[in-house]
């Protein structure tokens, strides 16, 4: 990886925000008394299996349909909406084919009727590492270079606070360690929401984790060392074997 | 899909060569071997001798039929595309019209040529109206699918963004629904000049149809034909410029790729 420079810190301060409620699904209860507390400036990892409502969790965040009914409240310290204030992530990169990189980066200017500042656009794609390839269509991409795109993209909109839906689950082991870090350092001073299954990738990134699970939300501690965490410490390696343990039923 | 069984241009030019080649001598070895009159079936050297004999007649009709089907055709599509965005963006039209356009499907489009003619008159006007009516339906119904179908998370997407639902529109779901518009397209291609032509045979003074019509009548089946070929070219050379044109148009999607 290209050295980046310093990455600015978000131009808006970043709020903690809290989720509390139910939520049912075709009459049945997904989740309920659910309280989840996400701290500022910084990565709080939601690790759970598939269908226990994490992606219901950040949908309702985004103010995206989810296909059932909320009971509850969704909050930001600072008290202004959340919704509007999201920038957004996910396992399928979401690029518009027919647009070229920089194209699908200005993408929101162009969908709020705003002139798209084409000269941070360049200056975000070259950040991300893909400085030779603006005018490409995503069909010309790789996976991994796709999903830079999409954090260039993020970048570009510039919201302090990021939800982000295992957008590196798709990706090949090397490629995936490469855009966590990239992710880690481009995101920094934004309040980042991680959904995940994968308990190596929420180990690693971490400030704060949660496990939900069909018996709901447990807050779990992280190791005492600062993310990105060594895959190889052995509190990590540790820490990643407990939370495999939990996943699987047995006592966190 | 994969390079092995992609062609060139050129080897499916060849192919195509040989594939014509080989029809034109079959036709003529079963003219000489049944020994049938020409006016039953000529040869495709009698009919290449007729239309050589005959250009300018043809040509005179044939420059009726192909104004008719490419008004027919560029006003169909717009027709078509505007009211597959209507359907779009209104919920009554939704309601209200989509019903109406399924069931008027029920009704043959050549049931209604005589009445077009009897409204229209022996006209371009009332063949005009028949390739409109006839590309109509396949231009919407394609459209309309494509908008609809628009990736569902590039709509989450936008709406994170903050984008109004008409941008959304312009911006996501109108580039999305361009392959499928393209394949509205192709078909308006192939079904245009077959309105136009039925448009003709129900009542005409100009036109292939008339004079393909009229040849049959007085038995010029060499005419006949001859006028048949012109029209059969028209269609393909039509279907290939809307198809190239199409493509071009949305390179970027797979879709587009794997059409012929």
């Amino acid at each position: 990886m290209s050295k980046a420079p310093a990455p600015a810190p978000a131009s808006v301060s970043a709020p903690a925000l809290r989720l509390t409620g139910d939520f049912h699904h075709a009459g049945r209860p997904l989740f309920t008394g659910l309280d989840l507390a996400i701290a500022d400036r910084g990565w709080t990892c939601l690790l759970g299996p598939s269908g226990v409502g994490k992606s219901t969790v950040l949908r309702l965040l985004a103010g995206l349909d989810t296909g059932g009914t909320f009971d509850g409240d969704i909050s930001a310290s600072d008290g202004a909406p959340v919704a509007t204030r999201i920038a957004f992530m996910a396992q399928s990169d979401l690029l518009a084919p027919w647009l070229d990189v920089v194209g699908n980066v200005t993408l929101g200017a162009r969908l709020r009727g705003e002139a798209p500042d084409l000269v941070r656009a360049r200056a975000l794609i070259e950040r991300v590492g893909l400085a030779g390839h603006v005018d490409k269509r995503p069909a010309s991409l790789s996976g991994g270079m796709r999903q830079r795109v999409a954090l260039a993209r993020v970048l570009m909109e510039d919201r302090p606070i990021v939800l982000l839906d295992e957008p590196f689950a798709a990706l090949d082991a090397r490629t995936r360690a490469e855009m966590q870090e990239l992710a880690f350092e481009v995101l920094e001073g934004r309040t980042v929401l991680l959904v995940t299954h994968d308990p190596a990738e929420a180990v690693r990134l971490g400030h704060h984790l949660f496990i939900l699970s069909e018996d709901g939300l447990t807050r779990v501690d992280v190791p005492a060392s600062p993310p990105i965490r060594a895959v190889d410490a052995p509190e990590t390696m540790e820490m990643q074997a407990r939370l495999f343990h939990a996943l699987r039923g047995r006592p966190a | 899909m994969t390079s092995s069984t992609r062609l060139t241009p050129l080897q499916r030019l060849r192919d195509a060569l040989v594939a014509v080649v080989a029809a034109l001598s079959l036709w003529q070895a079963i003219v000489w071997l049944s020994g049938v009159p020409p006016f039953i079936l000529p040869g495709p050297w009698r009919v290449a001798v007729t239309l050589a004999d005959n250009i300018g007649l043809i040509a005179d009709h044939a420059l009726i039929t192909i104004a008719e089907v490419l008004i027919g055709l560029v006003f169909g599509a717009l027709l078509g595309a505007a009211t597959a965005l209507h359907l779009m963006v209104s919920p009554a039209a939704r309601r209200i019209a989509l019903p109406i356009m399924v069931f008027s499907q029920a009704v043959p489009v050549f049931a209604l040529a005589p009445l077009l003619t009897l409204w229209l008159g022996y006209g371009m006007a009332s063949k005009i109206a028949m390739a409109l009516l006839i590309i109509y339906f396949p231009v919407v119904s394609t459209f309309y699918d494509g908008l609809r179908r628009t990736d569902p998370g590039l709509l989450d997407l936008a709406r994170t963004m903050g984008a109004t639902p008409t941008r959304t529109l312009l911006h996501i779901r109108l580039p999305a629904g361009l392959p499928a518009f393209g394949s509205g397209l192709r078909l308006a291609a192939v079904y245009a000049p077959i309105g136009a032509v039925i448009g003709e045979w129900v009542g005409a003074s100009n036109g292939l149809g008339y004079l393909m019509l009229l040849a049959n009548g007085r038995a010029k089946t060499d005419l006949m034909f001859a006028s048949l070929f012109v029209l059969a070219a028209f269609a393909v050379a039509l279907y290939g410029l809307v198809s190239v044109a199409t493509r071009r148009m949305t390179s970027w999607s797979r879709e587009s790729l794997d059409t012929l």
